[in-house]
């Protein structure tokens, strides 16, 4: 289909349950964690706001060799018994969760510090118990934070190269994601192959980009 | 009745309160920025988890032992000072947040009373953004009524507003007193509101409290600094006797003999409350020394006391019952040769005010 070959596909669906998985993982993890940084006096914010923003600076690379140190052979996971997860999928998930996580959980902290206190008071003495309250409050006047938090999470991981690269390799089926597909045509001097999946790549981040504008100013003009 | 006793430490601050609050009527928490009135209602609604004391709400204990009820389960409605209204709902969202959440058998206000007792029918369907500050915090007051509360609280929910917003929501204010059996609890910093709306009266202090009582006796008590600020202020429960259209004066009545307040309209309740500024009183020996001031009525003197400015006594006195001050110069005082239990003759402008 498109030209593109059977086994760049499974690098297609691979890279997109990847990225899936990895944002669902972010969600989960990041929203307490985001709505803790929003909130607290504690002093050891800042070392934890610094720790969450490092993989925007670290080479991914550097970010993927100490995920692999640690899931390797010779790693703690396994000398406490764990299971062998380099060159997993899981592996993967693992190293992407880190790698994306400034990109879900700084949107979601923006959000959630922008909520004004009195706002959410107001919900609680208006017999909203916590959890209504989030759903009925916070939700709705977070949801551009937390749309953009899932497009750049998804989009974020879907473009990464370095850390997949250490932690996963190139099993195709396995590991093998589109970045490094494309890498691999590039190797082989099939160009074409890399051009057709490069446009595809490029499309689809453009569409999510495009999606997620669309949304958030639709929501703009509604809510404020 | 509503019993607390609350005590609180932060740094820098200590809070430190117990007494009543009426079970009817409105009752102001008046004091100083930084006197702990904000707190002392964040208390009374649960907003403040770290409180240590007991409240008691018509025989309900909402903390007692250690324990305290979180706010979403207290019959509590809170009225914020720039009325935290929800930005994603439009009016009648608002009102209806908490009207839902609230069970069957409990909502003793239906959201088509509420709406024509604040006048909101026209803003139903208006964001938040789209309403000036004084609709919005009708709407606030609205949303939180719809939650049938015990106790309405109110945490100065004038003070965001400009003047004429502020004309504009007291009229509101004033039929809520008077149509709703629901106590208020009202945080205020400005005394011409205490005098229009409050009952009761907590005077703070530092996170202590200073006085507490009808609003009538704590104005005049010479002990406190109310009647000592500039503005000080009596206040007089009348009953309307008859309005006369001709020259749209108010004939009142109340124990200490009647009264004529300039009035554009003839009022739509029974009784009536004035407000005489205690620089706008004028005493003398007889009764016939009539000047252009409409009301003179016989009083007695009860006391001196000095005022700030050296110039300047407070005189208290009783109309009837009723306490009233005056503040004289010191000459007048005794060029007149005014005494403690001497009966005078006070003549005074007064002031409709509800």
């Amino acid at each position: 289909m498109l030209g593109i070959e059977q086994a760049d596909w499974i690098a297609l669906g691979l890279t997109l349950r990847l990225a899936a998985v990895t944002t669902v993982i972010l969600l989960v993890l990041g929203t307490p964690l985001a709505w803790w940084l929003a909130h607290t006096r504690s002093r050891i914010r800042l070392a934890v706001e610094s720790i969450v923003a490092l993989p925007l600076v670290l080479p991914p690379t550097v970010l993927g060799f100490y995920v692999l140190m640690l899931l390797g052979a010779q790693g703690p996971i396994q000398a406490l018994g764990g299971p062998a997860l380099a060159f997993t999928f899981t592996g993967l998930v693992i190293g992407s969760v880190l790698y994306s996580l400034p990109f879900v959980v700084q949107p979601l902290q923006n959000a959630f510090a922008s909520l004004d206190r009195s706002t959410l008071e107001a919900a609680t003495t208006l017999r909203a118990t916590p959890l209504d309250r989030w759903l009925s409050v916070i939700l709705p006047l977070t949801r551009r934070g937390f749309l953009t938090a899932i497009t750049l999470g998804f989009a974020h991981t879907v473009g990464e190269f370095g850390v997949v690269l250490m932690i996963g390799g190139n099993i195709p089926g396995e590991t093998q994601v589109i970045s490094i597909a494309i890498y691999d045509h590039v190797e082989a001097t099939d160009y074409g192959s890399a051009h057709r999946l490069s446009g595809l790549l490029l499309g689809l981040s453009f569409v999510m980009l495009f999606a997620l504008y669309t949304l958030n100013g639709r929501f703009r003009l509604g809510t404020t | 009745m509503i019993e607390f006793d609350f005590h609180l430490q932060r740094p820098g601050f200590c809070l430190e309160l117990a007494g009543r609050i009426p079970p009817r009527g409105v009752t102001a928490l008046f004091g100083h920025s930084g006197c702990g009135k904000t707190t002392l209602l964040r208390c009374l609604a649960g907003l403040e988890p770290e409180v240590q004391g007991r409240l008691s709400v018509n025989g309900q204990q909402w903390q007692a032992g250690g324990r305290q009820w979180p706010p979403h389960q207290r019959a509590v409605g809170y009225v914020f000072q720039e009325g935290a209204l929800f930005p994603h709902l439009t009016v009648t969202g608002n009102l209806h947040y908490g009207y839902r959440r609230v069970p069957a058998d409990a909502r003793r206000l239906q959201p088509g009373e509420v709406v024509e007792l604040l006048g909101l029918a026209p803003l139903l369907h208006r964001y938040p953004h789209e309403l000036s500050g004084g609709q919005r915090q009708r709407v606030a007051i609205g949303r939180a009524l719809l939650t049938s509360p015990d106790l309405l609280l109110m945490d100065e929910p004038l003070a965001a507003l400009d003047a004429l917003s502020k004309n504009e929501i007291l009229p509101w204010l004033d039929r809520l007193h008077q149509t709703l059996d629901i106590p208020v609890v009202y945080v205020t910093h400005a005394i011409e509101e205490v005098a229009r709306l409050a009952d009761h009266m907590l005077l703070l202090e530092q996170g202590r409290l200073l006085a507490a009582g009808p609003l009538q006796s704590l104005l005049t008590r010479t002990d406190l600094p109310l009647a000592h600020a500039d503005n000080a202020t009596s206040v007089i429960e009348t009953k309307v006797v008859r309005f006369e259209s001709e020259y749209h004066l108010l004939h009142l009545t109340f124990d200490g003999g009647e009264l004529q307040v300039p009035c554009t309209h003839a009022p739509e309740t029974s009784t009536v409350r004035i407000r005489v500024a205690a620089r706008d009183v004028v005493l003398s020996l007889s009764a016939d020394s009539r000047g252009s001031a409409l009301n003179h009525l016989p009083a007695r003197i009860t006391g001196f006391n000095n005022d700030p400015h050296p110039a300047h006594q407070l005189v208290t006195l009783t109309l009837g019952d009723t306490p009233l001050l005056a503040r004289i110069t010191r000459k007048s005082r005794d060029q007149l040769g005014l005494q403690t239990g001497q009966a005078v003759h006070v003549q005074f402008k007064a002031v409709a005010i509800s």
